[in-house]
């Protein structure tokens, strides 16, 4: 008999959900390791919300399948070891902080002295205990950020399913989410982290996915995936005062991405910096400011799909 | 700058297709149904009153009156209780037996034809040797008896001519005989009384609760459902108000359900190790309870404020609350599930549960309703849910009678919390 400790925490094969015509998920794959923060980055409407309530158990997928630790998805086992953290704020707002805890945790079966112990653990991980007895609709955002983070791990998961935890939350709350989720870590859990921030997904990721159209189109650490979109080059990023048509037509001609009056070239070596200064004056394009950069997230999924990742 | 703003108004309410709806089409179906049941179904006819009878004289005479009862429009003569299929027919009614059939509201009066009748059947003015006819009723429907008591007077005159010239010429006889100086003076005197029974017709109220002695035959009435009552009719009140406040009560916490799935907090229920069919168990638990707490502070108030005896029938209160409130909570859970949106929900319960409290008697009793609408308010919780407080309260039957009212309640409870459940589905998955 195979023991949990040896199972993969989650382990999604070739799943496939449509709405109609559009195929929301179009054959996933993917593994999530022991204690590993798995981050999923993507534009709206590229499938990660589709797939994070696939795992959760709140979207059948037409095809695949979807294992935590090795049972399937819709298994009370697999339910008990799955947390989830929804996008928008599913509390209760007329209970108190203590109340919305206490349903929560009586939903995943937790009873006596384990559900009290639970309830105190949550709030002190979420900051809350000083207004433990406070009705949820009095809470300033990140306070019911926090609470809502903590009723998705009253049950202590080993398995959590983070949906853009930090949406709408101020900068000092947003450091404060990011503190409780290296705890989590620290405790063991392994974290399936969606986002459109790719600051958080550089600081909390082990290996980052980036997802358009319903699929993958690369998944690796933050360094496989900046090598893997531009080998050794950096970013030459060249910004114009106007002629936008003019220089988009130019950008494309040598080889360059053109958005927002700004231009960018992957090169091999800054040497080649001079000859596009060049090029852009023979244009008659007036550059107003020129940065040499060493290929981020944002670089990777710009020159991936074409897009800005919060477009 | 108006004109700008009633466009806009109005292109809204156009947008707004539920609210369009509520807006034009509930005025109409609401009147509809209150002219169906305050106005009668063809020819604005009055209902047909059943009454029992009882033939305690069994002569030529009696036979003819029952007959002629029975030709009477107005009335629906019960002279035995309904056959069963596959039964003897049952044995004509006893005074007993009829006063059992009013205490039971088989029907809410009975007439018992005295022994003697057809001997004496008729008189004028206040003849004290005319036997009495006992009109048993329930006054409940205050209507019923004055309407028999009036009729029978109606019947006796104009089918029952021949028994009146019969009567008349005894009394001729009796008045001329004779007519030596001392007859003369009788004529005077009975001719007197006659001009003052005239009168008395002319300027009496039409009915009274204490019999109409004065008529063509003498009529004793007596009240055999609410005459111990301290307050008979706020038992009906309580129980066909509370009813249709336990429907929004219970529309309301169903509505609870849609609240959670559009702010997402039922998808986070359901992601725990809840399943959609506890899920629904439990908030149709939470609605029953609810219902059953409201029910029991209405009662509770009626005790107070208005005497109603709620402790001589607890139990049976609390066998009728308890199913009253499964039913209308399974009522609330199916409106949640089918409707898409808390909006929606709101309109159709309305709808509904005023249509419902129309036709049910929440508002106007049933047995004032025309023979059709009767049957049509039994498709209601309402019309079960007061029929079980009458038999309780009113009535005073042992809780075993209240068995097809609560079968009922309870079997459309369980019905429609499995439609419920089908209909839930689309929150499962999607």
């Amino acid at each position: 008999m195979t023991s949990t400790e040896t199972l993969t925490p989650l382990q999604v094969d070739r799943v496939v959900k449509r709405f109609g015509s559009l195929t929301a998920v179009a054959g996933v794959s993917f593994e999530l390791g022991d204690r590993e923060c798995l981050g999923l980055l993507g534009p709206n409407g590229a499938g990660k919300s589709t797939l994070i309530r696939s795992i959760a158990g709140r979207v059948r997928p037409d095809s695949g399948s979807i294992h935590i630790f090795g049972q399937p998805a819709l298994s009370f086992k697999a339910r008990a070891a799955l947390g989830w953290i929804p996008q928008d704020l599913a509390l209760y707002p007329l209970l108190t902080c203590r109340e919305n805890l206490h349903s929560f945790g009586q939903y995943q079966g937790l009873r006596g002295r384990t559900l009290q112990d639970a309830i105190q653990w949550c709030l002190d991980w979420a900051a809350l205990t000083d207004r433990s007895d406070e009705p949820v609709k009095k809470l300033s955002g990140g306070m019911k950020r926090r609470l809502n983070m903590a009723a998705g791990l009253i049950h202590r998961p080993r398995v959590v399913l983070m949906d853009e935890p930090t949406a709408g939350v101020d900068p000092q709350s947003r450091n404060r989410i990011f503190e409780m989720i290296e705890g989590l870590r620290a405790e063991g859990m392994s974290v399936l982290y969606t986002t459109h921030y790719m600051e958080e997904a550089e600081r909390l990721c082990d290996r980052i996915a980036i997802m358009d159209h319903g699929s993958f189109i690369a998944l690796g650490t933050k360094e496989e995936l900046v090598r893997g979109a531009f080998g050794g080059r950096n970013d030459v990023i060249m910004r114009f005062s106007q002629n936008g048509k003019d220089a988009a037509a130019w950008a494309a001609s040598r080889g360059g991405a053109f958005e927002n009056d700004t231009a960018r070239f992957a090169v091999d070596q800054p040497s080649q910096i001079a000859p596009l200064l060049e090029a852009a004056g023979d244009q008659g394009l007036e550059l107003i400011d020129l940065t040499l950069r060493r290929p981020n997230l944002e670089s990777v999924f710009l020159q991936l799909t074409g897009r800005e990742l919060r477009e | 700058m108006i004109p700008a703003i009633i466009r806009t108004a109005f292109t809204g309410l156009r947008r707004d297709r539920g609210a369009l709806i509520l807006s034009f089409i509930l005025p109409v179906a609401f009147f509809s149904i209150f002219a169906i049941v305050f106005g009668g179904q063809r020819g604005n006819r009055t209902p047909r009153i059943s009454v029992a009878i009882v033939d305690e004289d069994h002569s030529a005479t009696s036979q003819r009156l029952v007959e002629a009862l029975k030709r009477e429009g107005a009335l629906n003569v019960l002279t035995r209780p309904e056959q069963k299929k596959g039964a003897p027919v049952p044995a004509d009614y006893t005074s007993a037996g009829a006063e059992n059939a009013v205490k039971q509201g088989v029907a809410p009066a009975a007439l018992i034809i005295p022994k003697g009748f057809g001997t004496n059947p008729v008189a004028f003015g206040s003849s004290s040797s005319r036997p009495v006819f006992q009109l048993l009723h329930d006054s409940s429907d205050p209507i019923a008896p004055q309407m028999i008591a009036g009729l029978l007077q109606k019947v006796v005159m104009s089918s029952m001519g021949d028994l009146m010239a019969d009567a008349g010429a005894k009394e001729f006889e009796a008045i001329a005989g004779g007519l030596t100086p001392q007859q003369r003076q009788t004529v005077d005197s009975r001719l007197a009384q006659i001009h003052r029974y005239a009168q008395q017709v002319d300027t009496a109220p039409s009915a009274s609760s204490q019999g109409n002695a004065g008529g063509m035959v003498n009529v004793q009435e007596r009240d055999v459902v609410g005459e111990k009552k301290t307050n008979p009719m706020i038992s009906f009140e309580a129980a066909g108000i509370g009813v249709m406040f336990l429907l929004f009560t219970a529309s309301a916490a169903g509505g609870t359900l849609l609240d959670e799935a559009e702010s997402g907090t039922l998808d986070r229920v359901l992601s725990s190790r809840v399943s959609m069919t506890s899920l629904l168990a439990g908030k149709m638990a939470y609605c029953t309870l609810l219902a059953f707490g409201e029910l029991s502070v209405m009662f509770l108030w009626a005790w107070a404020v208005f005497h109603l005896d709620l402790f001589e029938h607890l139990s049976g209160f609390v066998v009728m609350g308890l199913s009253t409130a499964f039913a209308v909570a399974s009522f609330g859970m199916v409106l949640a599930s089918v409707a898409g949106t808390r909006a929606q929900q709101a309109g159709i319960s309305t709808l509904l549960i005023l249509t419902m409290s129309a036709i049910g008697g929440s508002m106007f009793p049933r047995f004032l309703m025309p023979e059709m609408m009767r049957k049509i308010g039994l498709v209601t919780f309402n019309a079960w849910a007061i029929d079980g407080f009458t038999k309780v309260f009113w009535r005073d039957e042992p809780v075993m009678n209240l068995m097809p009212q609560v079968a009922v309640l309870l079997g459309s409870g369980i019905v429609l919390f499995f439609v419920a459940r089908r209909f839930a589905k689309r929150w499962e998955y999607n």
